[in-house]
């Protein structure tokens, strides 16, 4: 809509307009050219690590090229025969997933409290909720790791999806409530009056109304888990060693290892771009949290 | 909305309250507690009251990483709302392209931290990057590991990259959500682009533009992994934000008193800024519902 013509022309300049106009729709619109600009800024330093990932230490440091002349698998295959990387990979999906069922089962009922009812403090405690959210984790690292190896749960997956859950469930709750503020409360006065319980209108007739919030929540949990470090490198030390710590100490032990450290990191890429292309059609609105 | 007063609505909220009391709490205490005491090893503490606090705020060294943190978080804020807002304004509306531009445009939300931190590790290094590389060749004298500015800069365009999706999928959001009625009441009005933008547009994301801020606000205040990764807070000190300062203090020395009451000073500030802007958007929220 950047310049609507509404003026009429006379008939004779009628094919210079029509001149115009097909010029005008093979030269780029400025919102094409921004969107280009933007991705390939983007899709640059990623592509940088992907062809780094493809050539040997030493084409790395030997010449510079834009693409890799021998392109090789040598890196990833080091990553998926050796145990001590693949396992990285094993380890953050494993919490990752517990700690995205564990926030969004607990965040149901909640949120659906706080978008329906009002008690006593619900308020404040929406907002202490939030602050969860807010609290910098660099203040938990230390007191998570006492408390955790107090109670024998350190170097365990489960601590670390119980530490993601101090900020994915308080972002669950708050996705969750946004989308259930936009059903009807009639619904479910009118399934109470029809003789269903509480947990079986829940399940049965609520959740599948609100499904394409689930999945939002789901989704987020799982982005804010998997690509969290401080924490899970804090939690973790053999067992449940996540891949992003495997990383960050493989760099600094065996020197600097950059194709298999750049493959390693083009392997995270994909969880994220697995989730991100299922949820496509629900992601504009899960990241306004269900409040457009 | 009207919502019925019931107090058994605490029983669906418990579940909640319980994880997060286990999670959010107890840590909490055990800061509270180290930040009022002094240790001489051996699990030997003794009262210190609010020595640690005064230490804090009278610390040159804190100082200088709250001011580089407030001038960084402005900055990131200053570039990324304008240039998220711009880039969902720029895309496409529905459709293929639409599709694809989305599952591009979060790609970058979805890479580890510290892989974000790797990627411009490699990415701007003058010998192997191709960032630092073009740089160089161009003539200009670029090296993120000794010179300040340029780390600086490096910081902030890696975060940009990082993050201005967010905001741009947020806006978008709020774009889709206005009716094509009042594009259409503002073409027979003629009303120009910017004023559709003005009065049509903006007052549509402001919501959702406020979230964005929000958050943006609160992870570019907590930011640790990605410089960690790049600069390790180097040159000197010339990115050491509040995080990195903190882990420093806490993981590095373990000096728990001072670390812990640092912690609760760097949670109060975000806490505070934090309900202003929550203040304001259940504001919005509730005028808009009326």
């Amino acid at each position: 809509m950047s310049s609507a013509d509404t003026t009429d022309i006379p008939g004779d300049l009628a094919p210079d307009r029509a001149r115009a106009r097909s010029a005008r729709r093979w030269r780029p619109s400025g919102s094409t050219l921004v969107m280009v600009l933007y991705i390939l800024f983007l899709m640059l330093p990623i592509y940088w690590l992907i062809n780094m990932s493809l050539k040997t230490n030493a084409e790395i440091l030997g010449t510079f090229s834009l693409w890799p002349r021998n392109p090789t698998l040598a890196n990833y295959r080091t990553i998926l025969t050796d145990a001590s990387w693949y396992m990285g990979y094993v380890n953050s999906l494993i919490y990752v997933v517990m700690n995205t069922v564990i926030s969004v089962a607990v965040a149901l009922p909640a949120a659906y409290a706080f978008s329906r009812y009002s008690f006593m403090g619900d308020k404040h405690l929406f907002f202490w909720l939030l602050t969860n959210r807010m609290a910098p984790p660099a203040v938990f690292a230390l007191p998570f790791f006492q408390l955790y190896s107090s109670v024998g749960l350190f170097d365990t997956h489960i601590a670390v999806a119980l530490a993601h859950c101090l900020f994915n469930v308080p972002l669950a709750v708050w996705i969750l409530e946004g989308f259930m503020r936009g059903v009807p409360r009639e619904i479910d006065e009118t399934a109470y009056i029809d003789g269903y319980s509480f947990p079986k209108f829940f399940v049965k007739i609520f959740m599948p109304l609100i499904a394409s919030g689930i999945g939002v929540a789901a989704f987020f949990c799982f982005m804010f888990s998997w690509v969290e470090l401080l924490l899970s490198r804090t939690l973790t030390s053999v067992d449940a060693k996540p891949i992003a710590a495997t990383m960050t100490r493989t760099v600094s032990a065996s020197g600097l290892d950059w194709g298999v450290l750049a493959a390693a990191g083009a392997l995270t890429l994909i969880p994220g771009a697995l989730v991100v292309f299922f949820v496509r059609n629900y992601i504009a609105k899960g990241f306004a949290l269900g409040r457009v | 909305m009207n919502r019925t007063v019931n107090q058994k609505a605490w029983f669906l909220v418990l579940p909640v309250l319980v994880l997060v009391a286990f999670s959010a709490v107890i840590p909490l205490m055990t800061v509270v507690n180290y930040s009022v005491q002094d240790s001489f090893g051996n699990n030997q503490f003794f009262w210190a009251g609010l020595e640690w606090f005064e230490e804090i705020l009278t610390s040159e060294r804190v100082h200088n990483a709250l001011g580089r943190q407030i001038v960084f978080s402005a900055i990131i804020l200053a570039i990324e709302v304008p240039l998220g807002i711009l880039v969902a304004l720029s895309m496409p509306k529905r459709g293929f392209w639409a599709s694809l531009s989305l599952v591009l445009i979060a790609l970058p939300l979805l890479i580890p931290w510290n892989v974000v931190g790797t990627i411009w590790q490699i990415f701007g290094r003058v010998d192997i990057g191709l960032l630092g590389w073009t740089l160089r060749n161009l003539g200009v004298d670029y090296n993120y590991t000794q010179n300040a500015l340029d780390a600086w800069i490096t910081v902030i365009v890696m975060d940009v990259w990082h993050w201005t999706s967010l905001v741009a999928l947020l806006a978008y959001a709020g774009l889709q959500s206005i009716p094509e009625a009042y594009y259409q009441a503002a073409k027979i009005d003629q009303a120009s682009r910017w004023s559709v933008f003005r009065y049509i547009e903006l007052p549509k994301m402001q919501g959702v533009l406020l979230i964005a801020i929000l958050l943006r606000f609160m992870d570019s205040f907590m930011i640790y992994t990605e410089p960690f990764v790049v600069t390790g807070g180097g040159p000197g000190n010339a990115t050491t934000f509040l995080s990195i300062d903190l882990v420093k203090m806490a993981l590095g020395q373990f000096d728990l008193g001072p670390a812990a009451a640092f912690s609760l000073m760097y949670f109060l500030v975000i806490l505070l800024i934090s309900w202003v802007f929550y203040t304001v958007m259940v504001n919005l929220d509730r005028r808009g519902e009326r």
